[in-house]
């Protein structure tokens, strides 16, 4: 009897052991669901091409993968698939540069289905491509809504790791990927009551621990960042060896680290580092450092960067402007300080792009984020390229997204309305000039349980 | 702690301010209308009276005195009713207990907090005002207006149903909670078996508790029973005088709870967050149970991974009577844009859109009489926006409530520079100077403050398992 009960409680765990996993990965949804290729032309649609005027009445032709021909007087090439553009709205496709999708199904209950923060201070070699799950539900879902691409970033540490620039379509993370690793993330250390940095476990808590003095978080927060520039000048020296025993082979072999071989292209400048910062005071601090080391750097989150701006402007530094939803901190701070935000960067001339900091499931709210900047002072069209060009452009990209623009990578979304308002549905949308299927998890309930009329006898 | 006090005492003399005085007359004038009830209206008055709608028509007058407010070019919509709220509360779960329906979060009401004046600002007039979900019967909700500034007692809608919360499924079993706390054992129920058993038990309790109340009055009885007051409120659901708000997410536990609610003879108010009423809209209809969901949350834990934002959709179409709630100090300022993606997702007609953050939630909250649409007779419970609420660009200019304007963006922002020039001054006092000149700065505020108060995480908070 003991046994069977054994027995029993056992099935039963490796039984919700099987179930946990199945979450993560047996949604069918993605299962053939990656479009079609081939030669599109959308005929007679209003086309905002975001980088130029937007053209009344136009075609849009895709081929390739690529757009290939934009404007009003263009030819439809032979054996292209027409699709009809009347009463239609043209879009590219839009960005989300500041998101953990991907790397978590389920935040909570559920931790086998989340990948978004390694333990370590230093986490330079963590690579989001590596973790992104490309059969999250998460894709279909937010994609439906316009969303083609988005930088999926690990959070954990001070230094987070590498986030992955990915459409949102494929098989696999290559198929996926427009930048393997598009950026790397420091949490900037920033002052906090609950210190914490190096040493300390990794991450920024700032919360839970013991109330410290103000100075003291002060002299903290400065301990972190030296340590920070220590390890800058450790992978800086770490590349310098490599090098130099490249050239010179009577040099003794560099011992491997892969956390300082990874940071090289950032600290050389090569590529962006994403500093996640708030507060005037940190924002301040990050330019600061970003000067000192000579580094690509980019604000990410921002709530404050508008005070900073002249700095900001001054230093070449853009902002992804995250959260835009939070309650604003302090009581007496006016109730749309964070909706306001965006409009200030833009006035202040700051190179900005709205994103949700999102780890994935709302996402698909990319567009109603930038919409409420849009409703608080940020002119439509800003909001539009808020989305679009300039992450594209902040993160590098631009010469193949962010626009309609021959020779720019097709993704492309057709609505019937202003893509940033939430009545307008997508029509059609390509990724890489293939044709999506306008499916996802949430169309598939829904059809599934939509029509079951009469209803049943209660149980 | 003094900088503190400061700020609240001037966010209390401006909001003070902020109201406006007309009880008397106030003319809305060329707007257009939606009513909620009867369409959309074009260059359209509104003559309020004594806060209650007087006239709707064109090329009304007032008396002399009146306010007029000239809504050319502008929209103007019901206030917004928010049928899951924890706004103003300063606790929300008693989690001690699998039954706490003696609670009451009506003793739990704070005026000052400043989430009311935000809500405002994303045009909310009155929200249902629940206990949290940490146990199958909660305690008891509040239904209130907005009325910032005034003492809690005003707030309280004086002739709104009774209510009570009730709650299935993850938060209930304490799903998050691995083992005990030191010292403490686990608190029944741990599996949505034992959920269904505690809120049977304390029917059958109640039921006997209702006949040897009733045997008494009956005279059959000679001593009267002891007053229970974890009982009364059951009695009450039993009665048909309090209305059960029950929060769950899979669709056979709220096929569980409807099963119970008709078996004890009376109609659940509404399924709270029912993210999966969709499987199962043709049986809640059938019940007559309202649906009080999110737009388009999903994901964030197991039991939401079902979620749908069609399920507002399915729901209306089998004829449930559909809310869009918050649930969040944050979400709430802006239910009119999570209502309008209810007509993207399936296509639900606008007006019907409208009605899910106004006249559908009045139903369920049993104000209908005196809110939720804009109709001859009713509060003048009112938001003037600069343009359609379900546009992504729209703000509230001027949200009122029964006539008096509780929040007015012109206002707002003329009185910023007041409250920015007294905080410079407060900056500048000895106890709030920078460090190394003189002073030690207060601690820093957190970083970001999400607006979720899902009741989940609060009981995280407050070690409330």
């Amino acid at each position: 009897m003991r046994s069977k009960i054994l027995k029993l409680s056992l099935s039963l765990v490796v039984g919700a052991f099987l179930s946990a996993s199945a979450v993560a990965q047996s949604d069918g949804s993605q299962q053939n669901k990656t479009g079609r290729a081939g030669t599109f032309a959308i005929v007679g649609a209003k086309i905002v091409t975001v980088s130029g005027a937007v053209i009344e009445n136009g075609t849009v032709v895709i081929q390739n993968g690529k757009i290939t021909a934009v404007g009003p007087g263009t030819t439809v090439p032979a054996g292209a698939e027409r699709i009809d553009g009347r009463g239609l709205s043209v879009y590219p496709g839009m960005i989300d540069s500041a998101t953990s999708l991907g790397l978590a199904e389920i935040g909570q209950g559920a931790n086998a289905t989340v990948d978004i923060a390694e333990i370590a201070a230093n986490n330079a070699n963590a690579k989001a491509y590596l973790a992104v799950n490309p059969h999250t539900s998460h894709v279909n879902v937010t994609r439906v809504n316009g969303i083609t691409t988005v930088m999926s970033a690990p959070t954990g540490g001070v230094i987070a790791g590498q986030g992955t620039l990915i459409n949102l379509n494929g098989s696999t993370q290559a198929d996926m990927a427009v930048e393997q690793m598009a950026a790397l993330v420091v949490n900037f250390p920033r002052v906090a009551q609950g210190g914490g940095g190096f040493g300390g476990g990794g991450g920024f808590g700032g919360f839970g621990g013991p109330q410290i003095d103000f100075n003291e978080a002060i002299r903290r927060r400065d301990t972190a960042v030296d340590e920070l520039k220590k390890q800058f000048t450790f992978a800086l020296a770490h590349g310098k060896a490599i090098d130099a025993s490249a050239k010179d082979k009577t040099l003794p072999m560099v011992q491997t680290s892969l956390v300082y071989e990874a940071m090289l292209p950032y600290v050389r400048g090569e590529k962006p580092i994403v500093f996640t910062a708030e507060r005037e005071r940190d924002i301040k601090a990050v330019i600061k450092f970003i000067g000192e080391m000579k580094v690509k750097g980019i604000i990410v989150g921002g709530q404050e960067a508008w005070k900073v701006a002249d700095d900001l402007k001054k230093n070449n530094v853009p902002v992804i402007f995250t959260h835009i939803y939070s309650l604003p901190v302090r009581d007496d701070d006016p109730y749309d300080y964070l909706f306001e935000g965006p409009a200030k960067l833009q006035a202040a001339g700051v190179k900005f792009a709205v994103a949700t900091g999102d780890q994935g499931a709302e996402s698909r709210d990319l567009p109603y984020q930038a919409g409420i900047a849009g409703a608080h002072g940020l002119p439509k069209d800003e909001a539009l390229k808020a989305v679009t060009l300039y992450p594209a452009q902040i993160l590098g990209v631009a010469d193949r997204l962010g626009s309609i623009e021959v020779g720019k990578m097709a993704n492309v979304v057709v609505t019937d309305g202003d893509i940033l308002d939430p009545r307008t549905s997508v029509k059609h949308m390509f990724i890489n000039g293939r044709l999506i299927p306008l499916t996802s998890r949430h169309t598939e309930l829904f059809d599934s349980f939509k029509d079951r009329g009469t209803p049943t006898e209660i149980p | 702690m003094k900088r503190f006090i400061c700020c609240t005492l001037l966010l209390l003399c401006t909001a003070s301010a902020v109201m406006a005085q007309n009880r008397g007359e106030v003319l809305i004038k060329n707007a257009t209308v939606l009513t909620a009830s009867r369409g959309t209206l074009q260059g359209t008055d509104i003559l309020i009276r004594d806060g209650k709608i007087a006239r709707i028509g064109k090329g009304l007058s007032a008396g002399s005195g009146a306010r007029t407010i000239d809504a050319t070019g502008k929209y103007v919509s019901p206030g917004i009713i928010d049928a899951h709220s924890h706004t103003m509360l300063s606790a929300i779960n008693e989690g001690a207990l699998a039954v706490t329906s003696m609670t009451d979060v009506k003793e739990m009401l704070d005026p000052t907090d400043i989430s009311i004046y935000r809500a405002l600002a994303g045009g909310v007039t009155s929200a249902l005002l629940l206990h949290g979900s940490a146990n199958p019967i909660g305690g008891q909700s509040a239904t209130v207006k907005f009325k910032w500034g005034r003492p809690a007692a005003d707030y309280l809608i004086p002739d709104a149903p009774l209510g009570i919360k009730f709650a299935l499924g993850e938060n209930v079993k304490r799903s998050s909670q691995a083992q005990a706390q030191p010292g403490q054992t686990f608190r029944y129920p741990r599996t949505r078996m034992g959920t269904m058993e505690v809120i049977r038990d304390a029917f059958r309790r109640a039921k006997d508790y209702k006949q040897q109340w009733d045997d008494f009055r009956a005279k059959k009885t000679k001593v009267p029973p002891r007053v229970d007051e974890e009982l009364q409120p059951l009695v009450e659901v039993l009665e048909g005088k309090r209305k059960v708000h029950c929060h769950g997410y899979r669709s056979d536990e709220h096929l569980n709870i409807l099963k119970l609610a008709d078996e004890f003879g009376f109609t659940i108010g509404t399924l709270q967050h029912a993210l999966e009423a969709y499987k199962i809209a043709p049986e809640v209809a059938k019940h007559g149970a309202g649906a009080s969901i999110f737009a388009d949350s999903w994901s964030y834990k197991l039991e939401a991974y079902d979620s749908i934002p069609y399920n507002a959709y399915v729901l209306w179409k089998n004829g449930v009577v559909v809310s869009i709630n918050s649930d969040s100090d944050e979400r709430m300022r802006r239910l009119n844009l999570d209502a309008a993606k209810t007509m993207k997702y399936g296509g639900v007609p606008e007006e019907e859109a409208l009605k899910m953050i106004t006249l559908n939630p009045a139903k369920q909250l049993g104000i209908d009489k005196r809110t939720g649409s804009i109709e001859q007779g009713k509060d003048a419970d009112i938001v003037v926006w600069n343009m359609h609420p379900f546009s992504p660009y729209s703000h509230p200019e001027i949200t009122m409530i029964e006539g008096e304007v509780f929040f007015d963006i012109a206002k707002d922002k003329a009185d910023r520079m007041l409250i920015a020039k007294e905080r410079e001054e407060l900056e500048k006092l000895d106890v709030n100077r920078a460090p190394g000149t003189g002073g030690s700065a207060p601690a820093r505020p957190a970083e970001r403050r999400s607006g979720d108060r899902h009741e989940h995480e609060v009981d995280q908070i407050r070690g409330n398992n």
